[in-house]
């Protein structure tokens, strides 16, 4: 039983064994710090892949959310609420600022949404930068308690001062979050997901509420959005109206488009590939943006399923190439999987 | 009551600059469908152009506005070639990534190039003039004529001559322009170079009074679309009277209600009203 499960998981086993055995890997805490945020832009990657990778609706309000969540915690949790409380309420208040915000754009569709979701982002910054009373301004908010310790039974408790333990907190909420996606994603409503994206009036047609699909999707997002958020204040301490801006999206939408929209290694690949990319490439980080930009052009135009997606269909190919060798009948291994064509 | 006469001045020459760049896109985006998000940012690429010609080059400040006009009608054919023609038959969400990518980069060649700093061009008619008690200085009242001269060539264009009719007829049916032997790709490329050549030259003719700055683009390209979007995708008076609306929301609501929270007013409005029309106010069909 175990050893079958190692054979056949093998490729991810040994993925989660090297990021448990992170901390005794990196380098110097700098390093460390630059892979804890990798993981928290990770969540926000997964999240939006699933409304825009999945769902087909490009949401560029994702930052926005983002700056929801962090704002929460951070003023909860400098009023005194617990980090585990504070946490979840953000969540929530965010999906619920998503549900209103998606009733009059989730009618519209490509561009509109495109467009008025980014509005929407902009109009969180723009609060955020405004309304001094509450949010600090431009200053933002600063000293955010790190996240409250877990009492356990006989050991004393958890703390999160140290950036080991911060680290195994975001991984714990990557892998929470990677296991939602891979349930919904593979569940029915997966399914309708992509049959919106595909094809919005037949998925209309064959009788999906296609409506209460993209809300639901969307609604999902939102949740895990600002729940990275909320991680991302806490583990950081400080934050400003620059949390919730658009460019936070757009490095989303180019580590998720890099990594291979609509496939759940994708974003999480490009997530920790671009930044960590980036480090050792120093001298390139004033052309950062330049790099990015033009990338995101090749990568739509030429391999508008990114690197993971470029793997999977290789993959398939070698497959079907076998077995026609071995049985002389062409083989459909792709049919049915949600890893298809974005 | 002078207050409110200089806010209206403030909202039309605005509103000016508005109506000049949202007619520009919703040349690319009503009529070639191409979401050209990146148009924000080919205006502030306009405003640049001027400024180094005229500061660096000395350049008078009409030669270096129609010679910005040149380059960046070149720029733009450039972009749809290069980021948006191999889209063409992709889902809509495709360019508009693709557009992303594109102003992207814009921006961040401006300031790895020129400075992230805003710079200023000199003023070239500084001179204060008086009209019914309200003062405004001459640039002002140059950019309200030269926009509303810009408008009308560009009606005449889009209806009295061969080219013009053309993108006319592109939008109505292409595959009806392909049949009569209309070159789709042609009529592209011109529509981009006219789209981007007027948001040069409304960037040049506002330079002197703002400045300009790799994140004057951004903000502009979003009213842009929001205008095109409430006037009416690929419709030209909606642009214009889109425009000059929006110009003079911001300008009243700005010095009366909240300077803060100006553009917050225009952003909410897009929202609220694509909650009423999914597809804009005088929409026709969903993107």
């Amino acid at each position: 039983m175990v050893l079958q499960l190692i054979k056949q998981k093998w490729f991810y086993l040994a993925i989660l064994a090297i990021a448990l055995a992170v901390p005794l890997l990196v380098p110097n805490r700098y390093f460390f710090q630059i892979i804890i945020i990798s993981c928290i832009f990770a969540i926000a990657t997964l999240s939006m892949n699933l409304i825009l990778g999945y769902t087909g609706q490009a949401s560029l309000a994702h930052a926005g959310f983002f700056g929801i969540g962090a704002y929460g915690v951070g003023l909860m949790t400098k009023a005194g609420v617990s980090f585990w409380l504070a946490l979840p309420a953000s969540a929530l208040l965010a999906a619920l600022v998503g549900f209103l915000i998606g009733i009059p754009t989730l009618r519209t569709r490509g561009s509109y949404f495109a467009i008025a979701t980014l509005c929407f982002g902009v109009i969180v910054s723009i609060i955020a930068g405004n309304w001094v009373s509450l949010t600090g301004g431009h200053t933002g908010v600063v000293g955010i308690p790190r996240p409250s310790p877990i009492p356990l039974p006989l050991a004393g408790e958890i703390t999160f001062q140290t950036q080991t333990a911060q680290y195994y907190l975001v991984l714990a909420f990557l892998l929470l979050t990677l296991f939602v996606m891979h349930r919904l994603v593979y569940s029915l409503q997966g399914l309708s997901f992509m049959a919106v994206r595909n094809n919005e009036v037949l998925a209309d047609a064959v009788g999906i509420n296609t409506f209460a699909t993209k809300m639901l999707s969307f609604v999902v997002a939102n949740f895990f959005a600002a729940l990275a958020g909320g991680i991302y204040a806490s583990i950081i301490g400080s934050i400003s109206p620059s949390t919730a801006s658009y460019t936070l999206t757009f490095n989303w939408l180019v580590y998720l488009l890099l990594g291979g929209a609509a496939t759940l290694s994708g974003p999480i690949a490009g997530a920790f590939a671009i930044p960590i990319l980036m480090e050792y490439m120093q001298f390139l980080e004033e052309y950062r943006q330049l790099i990015f930009g033009a990338l995101l052009i090749v990568v739509i135009i030429y391999f508008p399923r990114g690197l993971m997606g470029g793997l999977a269909s290789l993959r398939v190919k070698a497959v079907n190439y076998s077995h026609r060798r071995k049985a002389g009948v062409p083989s459909a291994a792709e049919s049915g999987k949600p890893d298809q064509a974005f | 009551m002078e207050l409110f006469l200089q806010q209206i001045i403030n909202g039309i020459m605005l509103g000016s600059t508005y109506a000049v760049v949202a007619l520009g896109l919703t040349l690319v985006f009503g009529i070639l469908h191409i979401p050209n998000f990146a148009h924000g940012h080919l205006y502030m690429l306009g405003g640049y152009v001027t400024f180094f010609l005229v500061t660096l080059y000395g350049f008078g400040f009409w030669t270096a506005m129609i010679s910005s006009m040149v380059v960046l009608a070149l720029v733009g054919m450039f972009v749809e070639r290069v980021v948006y023609r191999p889209l063409r038959n992709q889902p809509h969400i495709n360019s508009f990534i693709s557009a992303i990518g594109a102003l992207m980069f814009l921006e961040t060649f401006v300031i790895v190039a020129w400075g992230p700093q805003g710079q200023r061009i000199p003023n070239p008619y500084p001179n204060p003039i008086e009209i019914m008690g309200i003062i405004l200085t001459q640039q002002r009242l140059l950019v309200i004529i030269a926009a509303i001269v810009l408008i009308i060539l560009l009606q005449l264009f889009l209806k009295k001559t061969t080219p013009g009719t053309t993108i006319e007829a592109v939008a109505q049916n292409r595959e009806g322009a392909m049949l009569v032997g209309i070159n789709v790709n042609r009529v592209s490329s011109m529509t981009f170079a006219i789209a981007t050549a007027t948001a040069a030259a409304a960037a040049s003719l506002v330079a002197p009074i703002f400045m300009v700055s790799p994140s004057m683009g951004a903000l502009l390209g979003m009213k842009a679309f929001i205008i095109v979007i409430l006037g009416g995708l690929g419709s030209v008076p909606g642009a214009i009277c889109g425009g000059y609306i929006l110009g003079l929301i911001e300008a009243l609501g700005g010095g009366y209600i909240s300077a803060d929270y100006k553009d917050v007013f225009a952003f909410g409005a897009l929202i609220l009203i694509l909650a009423i029309k999914p597809t804009g106010l005088f929409g026709k069909e969903a993107g």
